[in-house]
C-alpha cells in the first residue's frame, strides 16, 4: 500500500486538513494533552491584528533535527534515552515551557518564540522532505513549487539594489522560485567573512566599462531582424545586466559583510559560520532584504545522537538567541519573523548506534518575532508513544500539517494564502494549501 | 649547450606549429560511418518558399517520403495562417543548434573548419551523422531523458544509482537500441539495479516513507507521464472534476476517474525489493477511494486501449508491452514531442508531457509518430527527420517583423534559453580550439570539464525537470557570467588552457583572429559593424595588449544574449 495519498499534486484541500487530523485523533483516543498545552493552544483564536512583518528569516536545520534534543524534550523517559543518560530539559522564560538543556540562551528568549510540537508529515526522505517543508507542497513531478521566501517576495514589492531573497550557507536544495520563476530563487552566498560571490569585476573599472560598451555592439547585431521587444519581452538581458551592475556598486552589499562588526558582537552570535550568517541576516533585514535562509547542517544523527545534538545546539543557541535579542534592540523584531525548521524530526527511540532515525510523525518547529504571539506551544507528542505503524497519530496531540505553518506565516505577512497563481502551464495553484494556526498569530 | 638550445627551439616550434594548425585549419575530423550524402536528396537545401506544396518532388526513398509529408503539413499551416516563413538558416547556425540539442555544447573551431570544407549540400547530413556517433550525444541526451524517467533527485542512497542509469541510457542511444525495448526494460524487468541499470526507474521510488519498497503510485504517475505524455496525477486523489482529462478509446472519449489512476498503480503492486533486487511478489493493491467507505482490492487495468493488452508474464511486463505496443500511439507521440524539444529547444505540444489522448495534434506530430513506429522505434531516425525538417531549418531572423505567432507556428525558429548544462558546456568548449570529446581531449580536461560543469550548474540554477520553461536571465546568472570563476578562468590569458590567448599568439592577422574568436564562441563570423569595432583595435595593439583585446572580446561574446540563447 502506498503512502503517497495526500493531495501533493492536486491542490485539493480535502485530505490532510487539521479537522481531519483532529477527527482521527478523536477516534484514536488521545489522552495525554496536558492542561497547560490545552490552555496555550486555545489562546488567541483570532485574526492577526499586530504589526505585519516585513522580513522572514528561516533557520534551516538540514538533516532533520531531533525534537527531543531541541524543543520537545521528554526528560526522564525512555524516549529521552533513559533517566540516567537521557537528554535533559530546562525551564524557559515562559512558565511551564521546557526546552533542551543545551539551549539556555534561547530559553531566555522564549517569550518571543512559539513552538509547534506536533508537525506531522509523510515524507521521511531528506530531499523530498526538504522540498515539502520549504515549499509547503509535497514533491510533484509535474511542477516545482516556490519556497516561502519566494512567495513572500513575489507578493510584495521593494526597491532594493541587492537581492531580496538570500540563502546563506546553501546546499543544492536552497530556496527556489519554482513556478514563480528563477528570478525568485534565493541568491546564494557563503560565510559572510568571505566575499559575496560574483559581485566584484575581475578587471579594473575602465576596462570593465569598455567591455559593457562593446557588449552593446554584439547585442545590436543579435537583435536585428528578431522580435520587436526582444529584450523586454523575452531575454531580459539588458535589464539583468543593468541590475547586476547596480548591485555591484551598491552600498547595501555591506550588509553581507560581518568582518567590520565588533568582535564582541560576533562572539555573542557564536562566531561560527552559522552565527556569522545570523549576524549578517540581522544586517540584511535592516537594509530591507525580505527573506533570508540560513542553513545549519549535520542534524542527521543516525549514530551518537546526543553528542551530535549537543554540539549543534552549541552553535544554534547563541546565534538564534542573539538574533532575537538584537532584532529587538534594533526595533526590528516586530517586522521580522523567524522560522526554525528542519525537514523532519528523529525517532522517539534510540537505535543500536546511539542514534535516532528519520521521524516525520510528530516533530517540532519554532516561530518567533513579527506577527507571532510568543511563548505559546501548539500540540504535544506522547512521552510514552505506542509507535503503532497503523496509527501514528495516536502519539501526537493536536497534529498540524507542514502546510499549516506556511499558511500561518503567509497570513501573518498579510498575504492571501488561498490566492491562486497561474503556473507557466496555466494550472491554478494556491499559494498554500494549509490552514493558519490562529493560536500563533498576534 | 647549443644542442640543448637547438632542441628547445625545435620543441617550441613544434608546439607552435601544432597550435597554429588548430586555428589555421586542417581536416582531421574523420568522416562519420553513417554519413549518407543523399539520404534526403536535396530536400533539405530547398527553402519552402521555393517549393510550393503542389510541386513537391517524388520521393526516392522512405526518408524522403516522410520528410515531404512532414514539410507539407507545416507548409499548409503557414499558408493557411498567412504566415510568411523566414529564410533558411546558415549551416553554422544549424550546426550550433544541433550540437546544443544533441551534445549540450557548441561546435569547436576544429569542427567548424572541417564542416566548412564539405560541399554545402552535405553539411547538415554530415554533422548530424557525426553527432549521433559521438559519445557526448549519448551522455547528454541520456541525462535529458533520465530527468524524465527518474527526475533530478539523488534518490535512495543504496537502492538508486543515477549515474549508472544515465550511462545505461547513453549506451542504448549509441547502440541504436529500439526505444520500445528500452522502455520495456525500465518498466518490466527484474533483478539488481546495479547489474540492470534500467531498474533504477523502479528503485528511485523506494523511499523510507514507503518502507523502502517501490511506490506504485509514483511509478504509475511517472510511467504515464514519461512514456505516454499523460498527466493524470490529479486522479490519485479525485475524479477529474474539471473535465480536462479525457481517457477512453479512440472515438469514445470519457471523463477520467480516480479508478483509472489506481488501476494503473495496481500493475506495480507486486514489485518488491528483495535480496536479488526487484522481483515480483503476489501482493495486491488496495486503496480507499475519496468517497469510499473502506479500502478495496484494486484490479490492474489500463485506462484505454484494453485490446492492446496481452496475457503472459508479470503484471509489469504486461503493462510494459501495452505501453510500447505499436498501436499505443501516445507512446510514440510522447517521444516525438520530447525529441523535438531536445533538438529544437521547444516541444510541438506544451506542456511537453501533456498531449491530449484524443487530439487535436499539431503539424508533424502524427507523421513522425507513425514513422517512428513503422521504423522500429528508431530514435536516431527520428532525430534525423526532425533535424532535416523545414521548421528546424528556418532562420530565427528575417527582413520582416517576426512575431510570437511566427515562432509559435514554426514559421521562424523560436529562441530558447540554453539549459545551465548547455551554458557550461558551451563556455568550456569555446575556450578550447579542439573538440572536447572523449576521443580528442585528455582525461584531465574531461574531468575538469565535468567538475566545472557541475559547479557552474549549481550556481547558475538547475531547472530540474521543468527544463523547457522559457524565461529570461536572472541577476545572479548575469553576475556569474560577468564575474564568475568559470568565465574568468576560461577567458583570461592562458596559453595552455584558453583559446583567446592561443588565437592571438598564433594568428598574426587581426581579421583572422577576430573571426576565429567569433567562430569559437558564437559559431559565426562577425558582422561588418562588429569587424569595424574589433579588428582595428586588435591591429593597433602590440604584444601583451593583443592578448588583452582578445580576452576582453571573449568576455563580451560569452556575456552576450546570443551566447545564452539557442537561435
Amino acid at each position: 500500500m502506498s503512502t503517497f495519498t495526500s493531495p501533493g499534486s492536486c491542490n485539493s484541500p480535502s485530505h490532510f486538513s487539521r479537522r481531519g487530523l483532529m477527527q482521527a485523533m478523536g477516534l484514536s483516543g488521545i489522552s495525554f494533552l496536558t492542561p497547560l498545552a490545552e490552555q496555550l493552544a486555545r489562546a488567541a483564536e483570532s485574526e492577526p491584528k499586530g504589526t505585519q512583518p516585513h522580513s522572514l528569516i528561516v533557520l534551516w536545520m538540514q538533516g532533520g533535527p531531533s525534537q527531543l534534543e531541541t524543543f520537545d524534550p521528554h526528560p526522564d523517559t525512555e524516549i529521552a534515552g533513559g533517566s540516567k543518560d537521557g537528554s535533559k530539559s530546562i525551564e524557559t522564560a515562559v512558565k511551564g515551557v521546557h526546552i533542551s538543556e543545551n539551549l539556555p540562551l534561547v530559553a531566555e528568549q522564549m517569550e518571543s518564540i512559539s513552538l509547534v510540537r506536533s508537525i506531522v508529515s509523510k515524507e521521511g526522505d531528506h530531499e523530498r522532505a526538504t522540498y515539502y517543508v520549504k515549499n509547503g507542497y509535497r514533491p510533484d513531478p509535474t511542477l516545482v513549487h516556490p519556497s516561502l521566501g519566494a512567495i513572500i517576495c513575489h507578493q510584495t514589492q521593494d526597491n532594493l539594489e541587492i537581492p531580496r531573497h538570500v540563502s546563506l550557507l546553501p546546499n543544492t536544495w536552497a530556496a527556489r522560485g519554482g513556478y514563480l520563476g528563477d528570478q525568485f530563487d534565493a541568491f546564494k552566498s557563503q560565510d559572510p567573512l568571505g566575499p559575496v560571490p560574483d559581485v566584484r569585476a575581475r578587471v579594473p573599472e575602465p576596462r570593465f566599462e569598455q567591455r559593457i560598451k562593446d557588449l552593446s555592439v554584439v547585442e545590436g547585431a543579435f537583435a536585428r531582424g528578431r522580435l520587436k521587444n526582444l529584450d523586454e519581452g523575452r531575454t531580459l538581458h539588458r535589464s539583468s545586466v543593468e541590475a547586476a551592475r547596480k548591485m555591484m556598486s551598491s552600498e547595501q552589499l555591506a550588509a553581507f559583510d560581518v568582518s567590520k562588526s565588533p568582535e564582541a558582537l560576533r562572539k555573542e552570535f557564536g562566531d561560527t559560520s552559522f552565527g556569522r550568517c545570523c549576524l549578517a541576516a540581522l544586517q540584511l533585514v535592516e537594509v530591507g532584504v525580505r527573506c533570508v535562509e540560513i542553513r545549519l547542517d549535520s542534524w542527521d544523527s543516525h549514530a551518537n545522537n546526543h553528542e551530535f545534538c549537543r554540539q549543534l545546539n552549541t552553535t544554534l543557541d547563541p546565534a538564534f538567541a542573539s538574533l532575537i535579542k538584537h532584532l529587538r534592540e534594533r526595533k526590528l523584531l516586530d517586522r521580522t519573523m523567524i522560522l526554525w525548521a528542519g525537514e523532519f524530526g528523529r525517532t522517539p527511540r534510540i537505535n543500536g548506534l546511539g542514534g535516532r532515525d528519520h521521524w516525520p510523525h510528530g516533530f517540532s518547529m519554532a516561530v518567533a518575532g513579527g506577527g507571532i504571539a510568543g511563548g505559546r506551544v501548539i500540540g504535544e507528542t506522547s512521552p510514552e508513544p505506542k509507535l503503532d505503524e497503523k496509527n501514528r497519530l495516536q502519539d501526537v496531540a493536536d497534529p498540524r500539517a507542514v502546510e499549516d505553518v506556511h499558511a500561518t506565516i503567509l497570513t501573518a505577512f498579510g498575504i492571501d494564502r488561498q490566492k491562486e497563481i497561474q503556473t507557466p502551464i496555466g494550472r491554478p495553484m494556491a499559494l498554500s494549501q494549509g490552514k493558519p494556526i490562529r493560536e500563533l498569530l498576534v | 649547450m647549443w644542442q640543448r638550445n637547438l632542441l628547445f627551439a625545435v620543441v617550441c616550434l613544434f608546439g607552435f606549429g601544432m597550435l597554429a594548425s588548430n586555428i589555421l585549419l586542417r581536416d582531421h575530423v574523420p568522416t562519420p560511418r553513417s554519413f549518407e550524402p543523399s539520404r534526403f536528396g536535396n530536400l533539405t537545401n530547398v527553402s519552402s518558399s521555393a517549393t510550393p506544396a503542389n510541386k513537391q518532388p517524388e520521393p526516392k526513398n522512405d526518408w524522403q517520403a516522410t520528410l515531404l509529408k512532414l514539410n507539407a503539413e507545416f507548409e499548409a499551416k503557414w499558408t493557411g495562417e498567412g504566415l510568411q516563413t523566414t529564410p533558411r538558416a546558415g549551416d553554422l547556425t544549424l550546426a550550433r543548434r544541433l550540437s546544443l540539442g544533441l551534445t549540450g555544447t557548441i561546435p569547436s573551431l576544429e569542427e567548424i573548419r572541417a564542416l566548412e570544407q564539405l560541399p554545402e549540400g552535405q553539411r547538415l547530413e554530415w554533422w548530424t551523422s557525426r553527432l549521433l556517433e559521438d559519445r557526448r550525444f549519448g551522455n547528454y541526451v541520456g541525462e535529458r531523458l533520465a530527468r524524465v524517467y527518474v527526475g533530478t533527485e539523488d534518490g535512495p542512497l543504496i537502492r538508486f544509482r543515477r549515474s549508472r542509469f544515465v550511462e545505461w541510457i547513453s549506451d542504448q542511444l549509441l547502440a541504436h537500441r529500439p526505444y520500445d525495448e528500452m522502455a520495456q526494460e525500465m518498466i518490466g524487468s527484474n533483478g539488481l539495479w546495479t547489474n540492470n541499470p534500467a531498474l533504477n526507474f523502479i528503485t528511485v521510488t523506494t523511499t523510507e516513507a514507503n518502507k523502502e519498497q517501490p511506490d506504485e503510485v509514483r511509478l504509475a504517475a511517472r510511467t504515464v507521464r514519461a512514456f505516454l505524455a499523460l498527466r493524470i496525477d490529479c486522479l490519485q486523489c479525485h475524479d477529474d472534476n474539471l473535465g480536462t482529462n479525457h481517457l477512453g478509446d479512440d472515438g469514445a472519449p470519457r471523463e477520467s476517474k480516480q479508478q483509472d489512476f489506481h488501476q494503473l498503480a495496481a500493475f506495480f503492486a507486486p514489485a518488491k525489493v528483495g535480496l536479488t533486487g526487484i522481483q515480483e511478489s503476489k501482493d495486491e493493491y488496495n486503496f480507499k477511494y475519496l468517497r469510499g467507505e473502506k479500502e478495496e482490492l484494486v484490479p490492474a487495468k489500463v485506462p484505454y486501449g484494453d485490446d492492446l493488452m496481452s496475457p503472459g508474464g508479470s503484471r509489469r511486463q504486461q503493462l510494459a508491452r501495452w505501453t510500447t505496443h505499436a498501436g499505443n500511439k501516445p507512446f510514440a507521440r510522447a517521444i516525438v514531442n520530447r525529441m523535438w524539444a531536445i533538438v529544437c529547444g521547444r516541444p510541438l505540444v506544451e506542456p511537453i508531457d501533456e498531449i491530449p489522448l484524443h487530439g487535436p495534434y499539431p503539424p508533424g506530430m502524427e507523421i513522425l509518430a507513425e514513422d517512428f513506429v513503422a521504423h522500429g522505434h528508431d530514435l536516431q531516425r527520428l532525430i534525423r527527420l526532425i533535424s532535416a525538417s523545414e521548421p528546424f531549418l528556418r532562420s530565427s531572423t528575417a527582413d520582416f517583423e517576426i512575431t510570437q505567432q511566427h515562432e509559435k507556428g514554426w514559421a521562424a525558429f523560436p529562441l530558447s534559453r540554453l539549459q545551465p548544462q548547455q551554458m557550461a558546456g558551451a563556455m568550456i568548449q569555446s575556450s578550447s580550439l579542439n573538440t572536447l570529446d572523449e576521443k580528442n581531449a585528455h582525461i584531465i580536461w574531461l574531468l575538469a570539464k565535468s567538475q566545472q560543469t557541475q559547479q557552474f550548474v549549481q550556481r547558475y540554477g538547475d531547472l530540474g525537470e521543468d527544463e523547457f520553461t522559457d524565461r529570461g536571465g536572472t541577476i545572479p546568472q548575469r553576475l556569474l557570467l560577468m564575474n564568475g570563476e568559470l568565465v574568468q578562468e576560461r577567458t583570461t590569458q592562458n596559453l595552455i588552457a584558453n583559446a583567446a590567448t592561443r588565437i592571438v599568439v598564433v594568428t598574426p592577422s587581426a581579421e583572422a583572429a577576430i573571426d576565429a574568436a567569433y567562430l569559437a564562441v558564437l559559431t559565426r563570423r562577425p558582422t561588418a559593424e562588429e569587424r569595424e569595432v574589433f579588428v582595428p583595435r586588435l591591429a593597433a595593439a602590440r604584444r601583451a595588449d593583443r592578448r588583452v583585446v582578445l580576452e576582453d572580446l571573449y568576455w563580451v561574446l560569452v556575456n552576450s544574449t546570443e551566447f545564452s540563447w539557442n537561435h
